[in-house]
């Protein structure tokens, strides 16, 4: 019993992130009955892993990165991130980049980009030199004294994940963040992610409704099933640390997406309450 | 052409055929001088040095009834956000509130402070604060909602929350409600002036109108319109320059 019990930690603090028996409940509002939205979920993911979830729409995934950031507590099951739980407060160490544009209208490029590394007490040299590498790497130079209304939805994207990369996080969590670009944009955002995640070491995980951004960017696949989001399968995807948006034309790739649509085609028809189920 | 250069010809146009009606007898002279006649007045009226301080007062109870308003009108504001059943139960009395005409409650002022400074910044007052209120709330209302899941990935506290966040993005709203406030403080000075006072600028036109003295009356009207629209005026280019980097292309 013990060495078991001490087996499970050791395993759990290896683990960069653990989620363990978590489920979601929205209690019940002014008559409305209560919501099961999520779980229960059981996920590991390992350091320096790009894992990613997809699932049918409204299956929790956003609930679920919500919960892993600390921004929403569960209702049952335990959270940790790097061996210490996660309990409704942000940890040190997580950066978040969201679907909607996040970044400071009133700041320009480069106040954005050093706002998190401003509160706190650095040297103004070295601050110059994270921001400016951030910016740099992000393709923003020319930009820098720009404000994001002068820029497109692509760059303001940029902005928010150079924003994020400056604090350097261990655990990068990526909403959706491309769900608001052109297909062109996200496949070349997707090679700029895959090179800051080579290059920082960090573990991602990337929450996406693009089956394609999926099979591209991940050593695994999360695939949830309809609300309540379960995880019904998780796909290796098997691609070398070395990659980028090239292997779309790779067989692997195709059969990747075709496992992920086989597994999701079900589970969509359900979230749309079964309308045009096909027998 | 300029878009400064198109607003100087209509103002230039409207001046112009105003003071064709009056040169050619359309208008009467004794009914109303030529604007040029105006600005003549407007000159002699107060290079006399006459309404001075008459001038003083009235901006004096302006800037009081502006900063009460500006102050009161956030404070409220900030109080109602907070509370959001209290809100609800206002909301209504918000939005009717400019349909009262608050000036009817000038003599009850009289009554309660006396006829000194203090009715007129009171209407003053009352007549700005809920543009404040009401643009405050419409400025915390829309900064949108991941900006606070950003704050909170910073790990910021409440109050660096506000500071850095919930305020920079209200901003502009919170701007239209200061600048609705200057022109509403104005108003209800000047009009409060005008009903009943000992001094000011509106006493002022009023006692000229009473007096068939065309001369002080048109100068000072012309002058206070010059004025006001010329503080609106640059508080308006203030606002614009705000807007534009944020809302450029989008």
């Amino acid at each position: 019993m013990a060495e078991a019990a001490t087996a499970r930690e050791a395993a759990e603090t290896a683990a960069h992130v653990s989620v363990q028996g978590v489920t979601r409940v929205y209690p019940a509002v002014a008559g409305n009955a209560s919501v099961h939205a999520l779980g229960p979920l059981d996920l590991t993911l390992s350091q320096g892993e790009f894992f990613s979830v997809v699932g049918p729409s409204g299956c929790g995934k956003s609930t679920l990165l919500d919960l892993v950031a600390g921004l929403a507590r569960p209702s049952e099951g335990s959270i940790r991130f790097e061996g210490r739980e996660v309990a409704g407060s942000v940890p040190d160490g997580i950066g978040v980049v969201f679907q909607e544009d996040a970044s400071f209208p009133w700041l320009t490029v480069r106040d954005n980009v050093a706002f998190g590394l401003k509160r706190q007490s650095l040297p103004r040299g070295e601050l110059a030199a994270r921001v400016d590498y951030a910016i740099d790497f992000m393709g923003l130079k020319d930009f820098a004294r720009a404000y994001p209304a002068q820029l497109s939805g692509g760059m303001r994207q940029r902005v928010c994940i150079a924003r994020t990369l400056v604090l350097k996080p261990r655990l990068l969590l990526l909403d959706e963040p491309f769900g608001a670009l052109d297909q062109q944009t996200r496949l070349l955002m997707g090679d700029e992610v895959l090179r800051l995640w080579r290059e920082t070491g960090a573990t991602i995980m990337l929450i996406t409704h693009a089956l394609d951004e999926a099979a591209m960017l991940s050593d695994r696949v999360g695939v949830m099933s309809s609300r309540p989001g379960r995880f019904i399968e998780i796909l290796e995807t098997g691609w070398p640390r070395e990659r980028d948006s090239r292997i779309v034309s790779e067989d692997a790739f195709g059969r990747i997406t075709s496992r992920l649509w086989s597994l999701l085609r079900e589970e969509s028809l359900a979230a749309l309450g079964g309308a045009g189920r096909v027998a | 052409m300029p878009v400064w250069f198109i607003r100087l010809l209509v103002l230039l146009a409207a001046f112009g055929l105003l003071e064709l009606a009056c040169r050619t007898g359309s208008i009467d002279r004794h009914t109303m001088p030529p604007p040029t006649l105006m600005a003549v007045y407007a000159w002699q009226v107060l290079a006399s040095g006459r309404v001075t301080a008459d001038i003083l007062m009235t901006l004096q109870n302006v800037g009081i009834a502006f900063l009460l308003a500006v102050s009161v009108g956030f404070l409220v504001g900030v109080v109602l956000h907070r509370l959001p059943r209290l809100r609800r139960a206002v909301d209504p009395l918000l939005a009717s509130y400019y349909a009262v005409p608050v000036f009817i409650f000038y003599p009850l002022f009289i009554v309660i402070f006396g006829l000194n400074n203090w009715p007129l910044i009171a209407i003053g007052f009352l007549f700005a604060v809920v543009a404040m209120v009401i643009n405050t709330l419409n400025g915390f209302d829309r900064v949108p909602r991941v900006l606070f899941k950003v704050a909170r990935v910073h790990r910021l506290s409440r109050p660096a929350e506000v500071w850095l966040i919930t305020l920079p993005s209200a901003a502009p709203y919170l701007f239209t409600g200061v600048k609705l406030c200057v022109a509403y403080s104005f108003i209800g000075v000047v009009a409060g002036e005008f009903i009943l006072a000992g001094a000011g600028l509106g006493y002022e036109i009023a006692f000229a109108y009473n007096n068939f003295d065309n001369r002080t009356m048109y100068g000072l009207m012309l002058f206070l319109l010059v004025f006001v629209t010329a503080v609106n005026m640059a508080l308006h280019v203030w606002e614009r320059r705000l807007h534009a980097r944020r809302s450029r292309g989008s």
